[in-house]
């Protein structure tokens, strides 16, 4: 362990931190904007609280820190609001045909092409308009779990959720993630 | 014992992760030995866990990142502050 008091440089905060905090923050949100709007408040909230720093973590450490709060807010506030995407209930959920399939949304065949389909190169578009189109939480949680592959008790700390509200959000994203690939690349 | 085609789905997408228990996963095959409809989910899910396979391997070679004007800009806006 270094004894080495840690100095703040504002001035080259942007070229030494800006890369590495924007790549945190956008595995953890999911678009451009936000995440350099998320990127630059923390420039800003750092250079308010200046006065706090005490010189014991690295100037990269305090500015992720600030930045992790920052995140957090975010989520909150996606957490308080109604997004405008739903996810559509697969599910009667209540009634005699509780926890049955509804029927317009029963999985349908695929066609014999699906290999094909999967190689296609423009898979990967469609996939992410039919991300795109889940409740922002839904698509945070199912980014982060499938495509970063962050550890489920990770994303419960970050997200503050539990690891059964994590497997809830999992389930309606897939169900909906497939039936929108189904509508529009499988059998179109 | 017995599951929903919801609770059989949910133990199906868990077990996309490997997360699923020993025993959700003998309940999801003996109510997908019994129901079609979730048998067919059951494929579909494979094929869509190689989707999103597919699809994270892209994103890996498109990484998203600020462009030097981005944090130009940035820049600028910081030091008025300054």
């Amino acid at each position: 362990m270094s004894t080495k008091k840690h100095i703040l440089n504002p001035n080259n905060w942007v070229n030494l931190h800006a890369d590495y905090l924007f790549n945190y923050t956008i595995s953890r949100v999911n678009n451009h904007d936000l995440a350099k709007d998320l990127v630059q408040d923390t420039f800003f909230a750092g250079l308010k609280a200046m006065d706090n720093f005490q010189g014991k973590a690295s100037e990269r450490t305090w500015l992720i820190a600030i930045l992790k709060r920052k995140i957090i807010d975010y989520y909150r506030k996606i957490n308080s609001v109604k997004g405008k995407a739903e996810v559509k209930m697969n599910f009667y959920s209540d009634g005699e045909r509780e926890g049955e399939w509804i029927e317009e949304r029963v999985p349908n065949s695929w066609g014999n092409e699906i290999e094909k389909n999967i190689e296609n190169s423009e898979l990967s578009t469609a996939l992410e308009k039919c991300i795109d189109s889940l409740p922002e939480k839904y698509a945070i949680v199912f980014k982060m779990k499938t495509i970063q592959q962050f550890e489920t008790e990770e994303i419960c700390k970050e997200l503050d959720i539990t690891a059964s509200n994590l497997w809830v959000i999992i389930h309606r994203a897939r169900t909906q993630l497939r039936k929108c690939m189904e509508d529009n690349w499988f059998n179109n | 014992m017995k599951l929903t085609c919801d609770e059989a789905t949910s133990i199906c997408d868990k077990s996309q992760y490997k997360e699923a228990s020993f025993w959700e996963i003998i309940k999801l095959n003996i109510h997908l030995f019994l129901c079609k409809k979730c048998g067919l989910y059951s494929k579909q899910n494979s094929i869509m866990t190689k989707c999103y396979e597919k699809h994270k391997k892209n994103e890996i070679n498109n990484l998203d990142c600020l462009c030097d004007e981005e944090k130009q800009t940035m820049n600028k806006e910081l030091k008025t502050k300054i």
